[in-house]
């Protein structure tokens, strides 16, 4: 039952991947990535990671896509002529991606993988043993002992681990993007002094 | 994953697109006849059954009032001419209802229609999926809605239409902000985004607008006031009632609703995004538009008033699990959905349409920073018991300082309306 969900999504996912390359229309593209995206989404969901699952559909799929398809339709982009690439770029994509599948393999066949291979079921057994780590009146302690339909609370988890463990990193990203959204700001705000007839 | 929850879902996804089908019609028969009542007219209100063409004499007038009219209007739409022109861009303009309607409909499959039933051990939530991540759930595959209204109005390749399409991509991906921010009080309180959770804790604690009543008893009673963090829960009414201002709105401009319906302004853009559309096509966008119209009442519904309980301590007395108990509960959710399907209806008569500067600055300079702020306040509130009452005021001076500070930044910044707004 997983697995088949598991080929289904991949299937999708790699679909989606290669028809972004094959499409000529720029929107066609757009939403041949929109649906690989949906296909990863699928993916993380099959590993129980819902919130990841969601967020990569509502940040990707809902936001970021939407406003790529927004732009291609605002400049109205014709169909990509086909180009003749040099010898040097066909050799450069073909060598990279095997280097990546070699680095798969290599983890792949590495008994040195951590958690591989040691997944467990996820019972309502095990959910009330890893309950016992979070203190009594805490929502993921209360989720995962719900007496009539226990569930995994994987966003609360993620939020626990960021906030406690990674608080600090979390911090400078935030920073991070401030300053990258502050930077935007400025650039578009000059470009447009620059150029007032446009409007 | 046994054969009876597979059984019990595949029954529960038919039953719940039934009723949300049935509540599309049922929300076209209301807009007709409520808008008529409104404006002091009748409406329709005897469609017959034509056994007229079939050469009887009379047709033949079912006596319940024109409820028939959805049948009707479905069945001319059916039958209607399907006329796609040589312009448009073919695919993308057949993709593009079905990219509006799917997604309200998927967007059902987590909101709790009743309390679980219960077999024996098996536990069956009255929702298709109970998922952990209700809401978010809710707002990843609403915002997938945007691709069908742009590509409508990109793939009629014709001036109004891509305006009405431009007009709505901009207005709802403004709008999912204040949208997602707006909930994040909501989900501070409850602790979880388990939409079945939180309509189990307004069963006991009483609804997140309506706190009556909670384990202690009435509002009147002793009970109620010897229960701990009383004070901190009314005040939580202050942010919970600002989210709720702010969410419904959103909510009016997420489903293209008066007095938010700039892509389908008929005064500017002739019909906006469904200009070029006909027939079944042009249906289906009204069906994608109902149907996100009936999941934002029930998510409204559920996040703020209780969802399934009837309230008032009724569902205390009721056995849990038993089947006739949650088609009551059923009944009960229908009921406050169809409450604020009206309620949608009554603002559309009430309200203008807005202009398009005002829109967006509605959303983006007051909405944005109001909800901004309302989590810092809820954060406040939900934090008193924790930091005291010195913490308290000083969090609360900061928070007053910083609001004040934001708002005369917004207000600085705010352009006057100029004539060539798109």
């Amino acid at each position: 039952m997983d697995s088949i969900a598991f080929y289904l999504f991949a299937i999708l996912s790699v679909l989606g991947g290669i028809l972004l390359v094959a499409f000529r229309n720029p929107v066609s593209s757009a939403l041949a990535m929109v649906l690989s995206f949906v296909g990863l989404a699928g993916l993380f969901i099959g590993l129980n990671a819902y919130f990841v699952g969601i967020v990569q559909v509502l940040v990707y799929a809902g936001a970021i896509m939407v406003l790529f398809i927004f732009i291609i339709m605002l400049l109205d982009l014709n169909d990509e002529k086909p180009v003749k690439f040099k010898s040097s770029t066909v050799l450069a994509g073909v060598v990279i991606p095997l280097l990546l599948v070699a680095q798969v393999l290599g983890v792949i066949q590495s008994n040195n993988t951590g958690d591989a291979g040691k997944f467990q079921e996820i019972t309502k057994m095990s959910m009330a043993e890893s309950a016992k780590a979070y203190p009594e009146d805490s929502a993921i302690y209360k989720s995962l002992t719900h007496e009539k339909a226990p569930k995994l609370p994987d966003t609360n988890l993620i939020g626990h681990s960021i906030f406690n463990s990674y608080n600090f990193p979390l911090q400078i990203m935030g920073a991070l993007l401030l300053v990258a959204t502050i930077g935007v700001v400025v650039l578009s705000k000059r470009s447009a002094k620059k150029a007032p007839t446009e409007s | 994953m046994d054969i009876t929850l597979l059984i019990a879902a595949a029954i529960k996804i038919g039953v719940f697109i039934g009723i949300t089908m049935t509540f599309v019609s049922i929300c076209v028969i209301f807009e007709r006849r409520f808008s008529a009542i409104i404006q002091d007219r009748v409406g329709p209100n005897r469609t017959m059954i034509p056994l007229s063409i079939l050469g009887f004499k009379k047709d033949f007038a079912l006596p319940i009032g024109g409820l028939t009219q959805p049948v009707a209007d479905g069945l001319k739409f059916i039958l209607k001419e399907d006329f796609t022109p040589s312009y448009v861009r073919t695919v993308f303009f057949w993709l593009a209802p079905v990219f509006v309607v799917v997604p309200a409909l998927l967007t059902m499959a987590v909101v709790p229609f009743g309390s679980p039933m219960e077999f024996g051990d098996t536990v069956i939530p009255m929702a298709v999926a109970d998922l952990n991540v209700g809401p978010l759930f809710i707002f990843a595959i609403a915002s997938l809605s945007v691709y069908g209204i742009t590509l409508a109005g990109w793939a009629s390749n014709s001036k109004y239409p891509f305006f009405g399409g431009v007009r709505a991509c901009a207005q709802m991906i403004s709008y999912e902000i204040a949208l997602g921010l707006s909930i994040i009080p909501i989900l501070m309180f409850f602790g979880g985004l388990n939409l079945g959770h939180i309509v189990e804790e307004q069963v006991k604690n009483g609804w997140l607008l309506l706190p009556l009543w909670n384990e202690g008893g009435f509002i009147i009673g002793s009970g109620y006031w010897g229960q701990e963090n009383v004070i901190q829960r009314l005040l939580l009414l202050i942010p919970l009632g600002i989210s709720f201002v702010i969410f419904t709105t959103s909510i009016f401009a997420e489903t293209n609703r008066m007095p938010f319906d700039l892509p389908e302004c008929e005064t500017e853009l002739v019909g906006g995004y469904h200009t070029e559309y006909s027939s079944m096509k042009f249906a289906l966008f009204f069906m994608g538009e109902y149907a996100a119209m009936v999941v934002g009442s029930a998510l409204i519904v559920t996040l703020f008033f209780g969802g399934w309980s009837i309230g008032f301590g009724i569902d205390g007395l009721l056995p849990t699990g038993a089947w006739w108990v949650s088609l009551i509960h059923i009944g009960c959710f229908l009921t406050k959905v169809t409450v604020f399907i009206l309620f949608f209806i009554l603002v559309r008569w009430t309200i203008p349409r807005f202009r398009y500067d005002q829109l967006m600055n509605l959303g983006w300079i007051v909405f944005f920073e109001a909800a901004l702020i309302n989590v810092f306040l809820a954060a406040l509130v939900i934090a008193y018991p924790s930091i005291g009452f010195m913490g308290f005021i000083v969090g609360f001076i900061i928070l007053a300082i910083a609001s004040v500070l934001l708002i005369l930044i917004a207000k600085g910044t705010t352009k006057k309306p100029s004539a060539t707004a798109v």
